[in-house]
């Protein structure tokens, strides 16, 4: 078990997500950084898709009551473990009784604090993913609150010191064009690329809310709801882009000029509020390649594991 | 009827029909819907209004597998009866229903009119989409066709029964809404316990029954 002493941000339980459920209008959820999550895990040796705790950009404080072998990946965080200081993307056993704190994230959005053996809350509908909308999934359907305990699954009881290299950050987020691409004025569609956008601070795990210069349509466009994703990047008559992230609703009704690569996503997760950032438009070959980027750089991690013991 | 595919996103392709939504359309996509559960290389399907979404695995060839999908739509046979018909238990009006009396108003009568008109029909489950088990439902009259709010609600309770335009539909959960409320329902829309966990599916008929009517 590990016990949670304090919480000063929307932290959650999160997997890879929850897929499958769509046509009920059960959204995906899961982790913001996928990426981060995987790598992770597999620096602890769990599967890419455990359930860790995710938190945004505020502390937590946890107390272990069993040893635990456990790391920090996503954003950078100020952390500690009974005051000594804890690096993002190493891998520590922390003692029984031991506090680990995460005092804020210095850079990047999202943190994730992942364990041996993951945390072992119940399963719905195929994954320990926090629903918060609908409150289900994760620890109790809620984010974690003072006094929580949250179950660790089967996993190591100690492993060696390890680090792995952080999965940088970026201000260049790749996109592919959608189906409503084409409607764009040509404009729209230039500004797409050429504008540089800022994240504004009322966007969340639902989606991402940019500020620029708007994208225009050709012509109004009456659309009738369709499905959408994570990534899906909607255009609603302001013409200020908003991309949909882990959260996501299952459909919606605006158009969709395009996606965000999915090798991606993470990476545009870890934007903060009022920074800025470009989009590109690429094909979906070179889409595939970027995921086969990350693709090598979790094996990679998982060579050095098998290396380390 | 021609159906274009296009693709939305790496693991993605929109099947659309030509405007408008009808009924008899909607049952020929629910049955693509179903007959492309199963198929290779498909990971989800979502039904659109006069749309259909297939969600892929990303090793997936998505220009063969338009050419695939095309195929399948020519030979899809539209059954006649799709779905169950469900009940909704709703009390009208007074704390649960706080915009019945202002929808009277606009249509110009009384609220027991609205409530009869409301429970008279039988409404067809066109999708289901926004939040888990919410649906989007064809088949309100005209007679109700009421503008939405002017300023959207922050926040409407769950079980909420509302008319928003030409649509009317119940939200499953506490949800901002701009829709107009006119009464509420106990009857759960969703439980993650149960499988499947939502009381409806598109293609399912759905009637309103009027448990009581407050002023």
């Amino acid at each position: 078990m590990i016990h949670v002493s304090a919480v000063q941000a929307p932290a959650h339980i999160q997997d890879a997500g929850r897929y499958g459920h769509r046509r009920y209008g059960i959204g995906h959820a899961g982790a913001m950084d996928t990426v981060a999550l995987a790598a992770g895990n597999i620096l602890l040796g769990n599967d890419e898709g455990a359930a860790a705790i995710e938190i945004a950009l505020g502390g937590i404080t946890l107390v272990f009551e069993q040893d635990t072998p456990f790391c920090l990946t996503g954003a950078v965080y100020q952390a500690e473990l009974d005051g000594e200081p804890v690096y993002s993307y190493w891998r520590y056993t922390a003692r029984k009784g031991q506090t680990l704190k995460l005092v804020r994230a210095v850079q990047g959005m999202y943190g994730y604090v992942c364990v041996a053996g993951g945390f072992d809350v119940p399963e719905v509908m195929g994954s320990r993913s926090t629903d918060l909308k609908a409150g289900f999934g994760g620890h109790q359907g809620r984010m974690l609150q003072k006094g929580d305990c949250l179950p660790v699954g089967k996993g190591a009881q100690e492993l060696s010191k390890v680090g792995i290299a952080p999965i940088p950050f970026t201000d260049t987020v790749h996109l592919v064009p959608s189906s409503e691409y084409a409607a764009f004025s040509e404009e729209g569609r230039l500004n797409l690329e050429r504008e540089t956008w800022t994240l504004q601070s009322d966007s969340n795990r639902m989606g991402y809310r940019f500020d620029g210069q708007p994208l225009t349509l050709s012509q109004p466009l009456e659309m009738l709801s369709h499905a959408v994703q994570a990534g899906t990047v909607q255009v609603p008559p302001s013409g200020k882009p908003i991309i949909l992230l882990a959260d996501a609703q299952t459909t919606g009704g605006y158009p969709k000029i395009a996606t965000v690569a999915a090798a991606d996503l993470g990476r545009l997760a870890q934007v903060r509020f009022g920074s800025k950032v470009r989009f590109k438009i690429i094909g979906l070959k070179e889409a595939a390649a970027l995921r086969r980027k990350n693709r090598a750089y979790l094996n990679q991690i998982r060579r050095i594991v098998n290396e380390a013991g | 009827m021609r159906i274009e595919i296009t693709p939305i996103s790496e693991s993605a392709l929109v099947c659309r029909l030509n405007a408008p939504s009808e009924l008899g359309k909607q049952q020929k996509l629910w049955a693509f819907a179903a007959a492309l559960e199963q198929h290779d290389g498909i990971a989800e399907v979502v039904v659109g209004m006069n749309n259909l979404t297939v969600f892929t695995r990303f090793d997936t060839d998505l220009a063969v597998l338009a050419d695939k999908l095309q195929d399948v739509w020519e030979h899809t046979a539209v059954a006649a009866n799709q779905g169950k018909l469900v009940e909704i238990p709703v009390c009208y009006g007074g704390e649960y229903g706080p915009d019945l009396a202002e929808v009277a108003a606009f249509h110009q009568t009384d609220i027991a009119e609205i409530v009869r008109r409301h429970t008279a029909q039988t409404y067809t489950v066109f999708m289901m989409g926004f939040q888990p088990g919410f649906p989007y439902l064809g088949g309100l009259p005209e007679s109700l066709h009421t503008p939405r709010r002017a300023v959207p609600r922050t926040s409407v309770p769950a079980g909420s029964v509302g008319i928003g335009g030409s649509q009317t539909g119940v939200y499953p959960f506490a949800s901002p809404g701009g829709w107009q409320i006119i009464g509420k329902t106990e009857l759960p829309l969703f439980r993650a316990d149960l499988n499947p966990p939502t009381l409806l599916a598109a293609g399912d008929q759905v009637r309103f029954v009027a448990e009581r009517i407050e002023p």
